[in-house]
């Protein structure tokens, strides 16, 4: 099957360059797709959805009798990131978890980027995700976002950028892991051919950042999640399975002098380190957020008292924040002496008051974001929009510029995708997994989300958004 | 082991024993309907009889014709002891759990739900010979136990597994024994007719058990049947082999002596067990066959819900409620 090659200057496709040439590190897969027969192709592409669905990999709204059970559509093309390419994301990441957690140990203690004014500070302290209860503690071995999923993209010159950090529980990780089983079946001999670098470490990477939390030689490891009707249950379970620990809800946790027990059928037994899949303000409605059913009431008291771990830790979900976001450059200057090596999107906060007028001027050109949505929700696509939508939102922002950050558009890069009867380009973004324990470490990989219908920008899966397989290669 | 991690692999035990049951059910009399005598009705009601379900379903349907029947057993989403509940419970419990399963088990099960939900899209409960159906769903739930038995560690989740599926198997075997009591025979003078040869065969078919009957009893006469389904040693559906079973999954949950009882779920199910172990088929007889079917159905309840407060029970931290499933 042939490729439609992509005709848009002003977009990077991964596969081929400007002048329609493939890129060598496409090369051996081009070869490889243009011997296989379209129907054959497509034939594949079937087989990968009927796989998902007899493993049970859905998300979404799950309600049983009504059938809506979705799964994330799995393209078979995969994205293929070169050693090279590779290799300054991954230090580029390195870098900035390390400034972002010495940022958030820093405001929950001594403040010192806020007394030094590099960030403002009713910026920090207003955030509803600062958390009080917070101020003053060292989470075990001083680390507090221990799992971090940031999310980027490829502008035109084909640079990477950061978009967002994702520092609270990021999701998707299982998918990747998945998708790489399927995929491996798909083109199993293109793997050792290309020498893509294995991803399945990861649960096992993850016991062990998270064992390495607890002072104790044999801790005992726990997921905890909001329960079966959450829309990333799969991954929680998937997860918990593969690294062969508990899977807990708040009615199997009970906390007792100040230690964390689980029931099981033979009485309780100590939970050491809680990996949890649970918002922050939900976790302890003695703590926190009173009317919260999903958490156990006094895990702050256990954490607090040195009896229990959490990854990611309570209160990093501040530093998550699109508008604090601006700032993690001057993170990275401040605290660690160096320039950047990862950009950020340019940001415009609207707390700000030149920046706000400019927004308000820039509607049409500009993507707006409120500061604390996800999902791709809240968003306004200047160059997209219509009028009215972009006068609705003039009036958001005026009665609440804390709320808003507006970005200039990018234009994603694209990497052909499997649509019909042709393979065309796609726009994707990337999500890298990152683990912070003994070291800083990139998963060799990463979950690509495509946006599957044509020039859309929308990667979203609540929004029509599918993956990729991504394939690093060792060289 | 988490408390509710065990209540879930227990009712997933219990949940796919019950469906396949209710295929073995319909079966029965899909199997009569072959050799049934011109002129005489197919009978479907004492299948829901059975089940315990009569009232609920005289509410809803208004004739015991077979598309009705063999619909509400099968497809009836509102039933919720129906295959498709059955199975929509059971992987329900099996997604709650999959961490704790091996990943085959779980998609022969997704896969099985599946099936189940095409065949009510394609309405086959309206072909002519439904059995084909049926069988898929025997072989897929047999499929399933096959995968276990050569894949699960002989631990604490193995033993409550195998506690839910052998309480839920006596007490389906003891159902289907009743199907027998309540299908009618023209007269009085059929009794011992080729007729009732029929009835007796189509259990024992039924239950996959019709060769080794054969075997070990010889010709079908109902005392032997009873015996063979109720009281006998060997037969893996017999209600005293289920029970044996599903004691010896206690003891092993429970870390005490096969002898003797260490909590009140074992002491009941001992209790049960030894009362069918030093029963003859004439002391079946004499109490009612309906009679005593009905009482072993009730004290398997007692004993389901003794495992529960020993094993399962958790309190919300906040509401207070407890889960139950049944």
């Amino acid at each position: 099957m042939d490729f439609n090659l992509p005709n848009d200057p002003g977009i990077y496709d991964e596969m081929f360059d400007q002048a329609g040439k493939c890129r060598p590190h496409y090369q051996k897969f081009k070869d490889k797709i243009n011997e296989i027969s379209r129907k054959r192709l497509k034939q594949l592409q079937h087989s990968t959805g009927k796989s998902q669905l007899a493993m049970g990999m859905t998300f979404n709204v799950y309600h049983d009798k009504q059938g809506l059970e979705k799964i994330l559509h799995l393209d078979v093309v995969p994205r293929i990131i070169n050693a090279t390419d590779w290799k300054k994301l991954e230090i580029g990441l390195q870098q900035r978890i390390e400034a972002i957690n010495l940022f958030i140990q820093d405001i929950y203690n001594d403040r010192k980027i806020l007394k030094d004014k590099v960030v403002p500070s009713d910026l920090i302290l207003s955030s509803k995700d600062y958390l009080e209860p917070c101020v003053g503690f060292t989470p075990p071995k001083g680390i507090w976002c221990h799992i971090t999923g940031t999310d980027l993209v490829r502008d035109k010159d084909g640079e990477f950028y950061v978009l967002e950090d994702n520092l609270r529980c990021p999701s998707g990780v299982s998918y990747l892991l998945e998708n790489r089983e399927i995929i491996k079946r798909v083109f199993p001999d293109l793997f050792y051919q290309l020498g893509v670098r294995p991803v399945s470490d990861y649960p096992g990477k993850l016991l062990s950042m998270l064992k390495y939390l607890s002072g104790k030689a044999k801790p005992v490891v726990a997921v905890l999640t909001p329960g079966v009707f959450n829309s990333a249950y799969f991954e929680h379970s998937y997860l918990a399975q593969q690294m062969g620990v508990e899977l807990v809800t708040g009615p199997d946790l009970i906390v007792e002098n100040n230690r964390l027990y689980m029931h099981t059928t033979q009485g309780l037994r100590q939970v050491d380190v809680l990996y949890r899949r649970i918002d922050d303000l939900f976790l302890d409605p003695l703590n926190f957020n009173p009317d919260s059913l999903l958490g156990t009431p006094g895990f702050f008291d256990a954490y607090k008292a040195g009896h229990l771990a959490f990854a990611n830790a309570p209160g990093t979900g501040v530093a998550d924040d699109k508008a604090v976001y601006a700032y993690v450059p001057d993170m990275i200057r401040y605290y660690l002496n160096q320039e950047p090596l990862l950009s950020n999107v340019p940001t415009y906060l609207c707390s700000r008051q030149k920046d706000l007028e400019y927004v308000l001027e820039h509607l049409s050109e500009l993507v707006v974001k409120e500061t604390n949505a996800a999902g791709g929700y809240g968003m306004l696509i200047g160059p997209r929009s219509t009028k009215e939508l972009q006068n609705e939102f003039y009036n958001k922002i005026k009665k609440n510029p804390r709320n808003y950050i507006a970005q200039p558009t990018l234009s994603l890069s694209t990497v052909p995708t499997l649509d019909g009867n042709c393979i065309e380009g796609r726009h994707v973004d990337l999500r890298p997994y990152v683990l912070y324990g003994e070291k800083i470490e990139v998963l060799p990989g990463a979950l690509t989300r495509v946006a599957l219908v044509k020039d859309s920008l929308v990667v979203n899966s609540s929004q029509g958004g599918g993956s990729k397989d991504t394939w690093v290669l060792y060289s | 082991m988490l408390s509710r991690v065990a209540d879930s692999i227990y009712w997933l035990g219990r949940y796919v024993e019950r469906a396949e049951n209710y295929a073995r059910f319909i079966d029965v009399n899909l199997n009569l309907l072959l050799d049934l005598p011109p002129g005489l009705n197919e009978q479907w009601e004492p299948l829901v009889t059975v089940t315990g379900d009569k009232d609920w379903y005289t509410s809803k349907y208004n004739n015991f014709s077979r598309d009705n029947v063999v619909f509400f057993m099968t497809f009836d989403e509102e039933n919720p002891n129906s295959i498709i509940s059955s199975i929509s419970r059971a992987r329900e419990n099996a997604r709650i759990i999959r961490e704790n399963l091996a990943r085959e088990s779980w998609e022969k099960l997704n896969e099985l739900y599946y099936i189940v939900k095409n065949a009510k899209k394609k309405k086959v409960w309206l072909k002519n010979d439904p059995r084909v159906f049926f069988e898929q769903i025997k072989y897929g739930i047999q499929l399933i136990y096959g995968i276990a038995d050569n894949s699960v560690s002989r631990t604490e989740g193995w033993y409550f597994s195998q506690i839910g599926q052998f309480l839920e198997r006596a007490d389906k075997t003891s159902r289907i024994l009743d199907v027998k009591y309540h299908i009618l025979l023209p007269s009085l003078e059929e009794v011992g007719s080729t007729l009732d040869f029929l009835h007796w065969a189509a259990l024992l078919k039924s239950v996959g058990g019709f060769n080794t009957y054969r075997r070990f009893y010889g010709g079908i006469e109902p005392a032997g049947v009873l015996e063979f389904l109720a009281l006998d040693q060997y037969f893996p559906r017999s209600i005293l082999f289920c029970l044996r079973q599903a004691e010896k999954g206690l003891h092993c949950v429970s870390g005490s002596q096969e002898s003797g009882y260490s909590n009140v779920a074992e002491k009941k199910l001992g209790a049960l067990r030894s009362e069918l172990e030093f029963a003859d088929v004439n002391d079946v007889m004499d109490f009612g066959l309906h009679e005593f079917m009905d009482s072993i159905q009730i004290k398997i309840n007692n004993i389901s819900d003794e495992i529960h407060n020993r094993f399962f029970k958790i309190t919300d931290n906040f509401t207070g409620i407890q889960s139950l499933q049944e």
